[in-house]
């Protein structure tokens, strides 16, 4: 009993960081109909900006948020330059440039601090929460920073007007143009959320994982299957994926099939997903009246 | 009389085919005008072209302002509010949110707030369904909601494609009467593309007709109500 209640505490942990990878990817899905392979690589360089910073002595949270800020801008900035020339291009175009930018980020991180593994500190001691083993303070404090995450982002999009055009913009571009909004700005900030929210669950996952430049190849996985067992078009439904999927894949790895088998398990259960539920399992169909 | 929008020479393309040839238009500041024709005339492109929505060429001028290179936002943000064919519904939002969109590009809060409650004064059916997802209201309240959000935004031209498309004789009376409150009370310009020619002759006071892209006849609405030929050769009553 006691063993399976930490398999559920584990997978919640891993799960918070899989909807926060979900959750990127669905954030420029909803808005472009994209889906950016370079999500996990731009998390990772983050991460190593995040660990230069510590190294050089900057209090953790301070690093904690400035890389957010500093990914934030490069989502933005690369969706200005490289991706607003690109607006029209076919498909296959941009699926190129986004594994084009995957491996720039990869390579350029491998150059700058070598393909050595690093420890990443974590601002949460991992000692036993309540001395029974159960729940660590590491891992409540993912979890903790996930939802705070999770909750400000609700605000924003649910209780701001900017938020408010974002959803708009994603829904029915030209409309929103219609109504005033500068639809190409919104995609480049769902771009900068997007690289902010991944910064977030690089900096989390690192001192898990530990960091390196092929740190959020697995994880990428993951968070992709999150996002398409909870519904890919679907902000929250991706977010209970990640952590389905993070709960899951402990408990099936742990009982069942083993740890080497893990990640397969995940694409299984996308397939098995798609094929009874094609819009995922939280797959929200908009009543529409013609 | 001042025009708030004139138009010159304004050409429209979908790919290689051209849709619009050399259109002339006059819009006067605190008057409706129509345009009319038949279907696939280019009424909606002419609108789309003013909204630089379609490759275009020609010039535009809103109050003595060059906006034809501009971009369909910043237009809007000069005061053209566009209800497009299709009525561009938010179908996923609630019929406040639809409205409150408004608010990000309003610097005004205060005067939007009080937009926002006169919306509701003009479009009661609205208020009532104020929480209710946008893509489950009826046609007829759809359009109301289209008019209602252009309204948003306090325009002073307001450019409406079809707002009685589809929709039943009581319903399409009500929204005109609207309209026409909306020009008289609230002192906003109109440019109106109108299937059903009676309906949009009574509103508007002057009148283009369009024929495959090409102004064929305008002239004072009276003019052309009272004129039978002109009324039997091109609007076909
Ligand atoms: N997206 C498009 N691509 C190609 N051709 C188009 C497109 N939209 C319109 N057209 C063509 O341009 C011409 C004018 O169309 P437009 O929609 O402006 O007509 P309309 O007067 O609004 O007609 P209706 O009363 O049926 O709405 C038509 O010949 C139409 O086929
Ligand atoms: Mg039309």
């Amino acid at each position: 009993m006691e063993f399976f209640i930490q398999q559920i505490v584990a997978g919640l942990t891993n799960g918070a960081i899989y909807a926060c990878v979900a959750l990127g990817l669905v954030m420029i899905y909803v808005s472009t109909d994209h889906i950016n392979f370079a999500q996990g690589e731009m998390a990772m360089f983050a991460t190593f900006l995040a660990w230069a910073m510590i190294d050089a002595g900057v209090p953790y949270w301070v690093a904690f948020g400035l890389t957010i800020m500093v990914a934030f801008f490069g989502g933005l900035f690369i969706q200005r330059v490289i991706l607003k020339p690109l607006e029209n291009a076919p498909v296959l175009a941009l699926v190129v440039c986004f594994i084009a930018l995957l491996s720039i980020f990869n390579a350029i991180a491998g150059m700058i601090w070598s393909f050595t593994i690093k420890q990443f500190p974590s601002p949460f001691p991992s000692r036993d929460l309540f001395g029974n083993g159960l729940v660590s303070a590491q891992q409540l404090g993912v979890v903790a920073v996930t939802l705070v995450m999770l909750g400000l982002l609700t605000v924003f999009f649910r209780y701001t007007t900017l938020g408010l055009a974002m959803r708009a913009a994603a829904q029915n571009a030209s409309s929103a143009r219609l109504m005033g909004v500068r639809v190409s700005w919104m995609l480049a900030l769902g771009w900068g959320l997007a690289s902010g929210i991944g910064a977030i669950a690089g900096m989390l996952v690192a001192p898990i994982v530990f960091l390196d430049p092929n740190m959020m190849a697995g994880i990428l996985v993951y968070g992709f299957a999150g996002a398409l067992v909870g519904g890919i078009a679907n902000p929250l439904g991706a977010v209970a994926g990640g952590f389905i999927v993070g709960v899951l894949e402990n408990l099936v790895g742990s009982y069942i099939i083993g740890n080497e088998l893990k990640l397969s398990f995940a694409l299984v259960m996308v397939i098995g997903v798609l094929l009874l539920k094609p819009a995922g399992l939280f797959g929200r169909v908009i009543v529409r009246r013609v | 009389m001042t025009a708030i929008l004139q138009v010159k020479g304004l050409s429209a393309w979908y790919g290689q085919s051209r849709a619009l040839f050399d259109l002339d238009l006059n819009i006067e500041q605190g008057g409706v005008t129509a345009l009319l024709g038949a279907n696939g005339a280019g009424k909606t492109t002419s609108l789309r072209a003013i909204c630089n929505m379609v490759r275009r060429t020609g010039t535009t001028t809103m109050d003595g302002t060059d906006i034809s290179r501009r971009t369909t936002e910043d237009i809007v943000r000069l005061g053209v509010a566009h209800v497009p064919e299709g009525r561009g519904t938010f179908v996923a939002l609630t019929v406040e949110e639809n409205l409150r969109l408004a608010f990000h590009i309003r610097r005004d809060r205060k005067a939007a707030e009080r937009d926002m409650e006169k919306v509701f004064a003009y479009f009661p059916r609205l208020k009532e369904r104020i929480h209710q997802q946008a893509g489950t209201l009826s046609g007829g309240e759809q359009q109301m909601l289209a008019v209602a959000r252009a309204l948003m935004l306090a325009p002073r031209l307001m450019l409406l494609d079809e707002p009685s498309f589809g929709l039943a004789p009581l319903i399409v009376q009500e929204i005109f009467r609207i309209l026409r409150r909306i020009n008289e009370d609230e002192k906003v310009s109109m440019l109106i593309v109108e299937q059903n020619a009676a309906l949009a002759l009574e509103l508007a006071d002057h009148v283009y007709l369009l024929e495959t892209g090409k102004v064929v006849m305008s002239g004072p609405s009276d003019m052309v109500k009272n004129d039978e030929t002109l009324r039997k050769a091109y609007l076909g009553y």
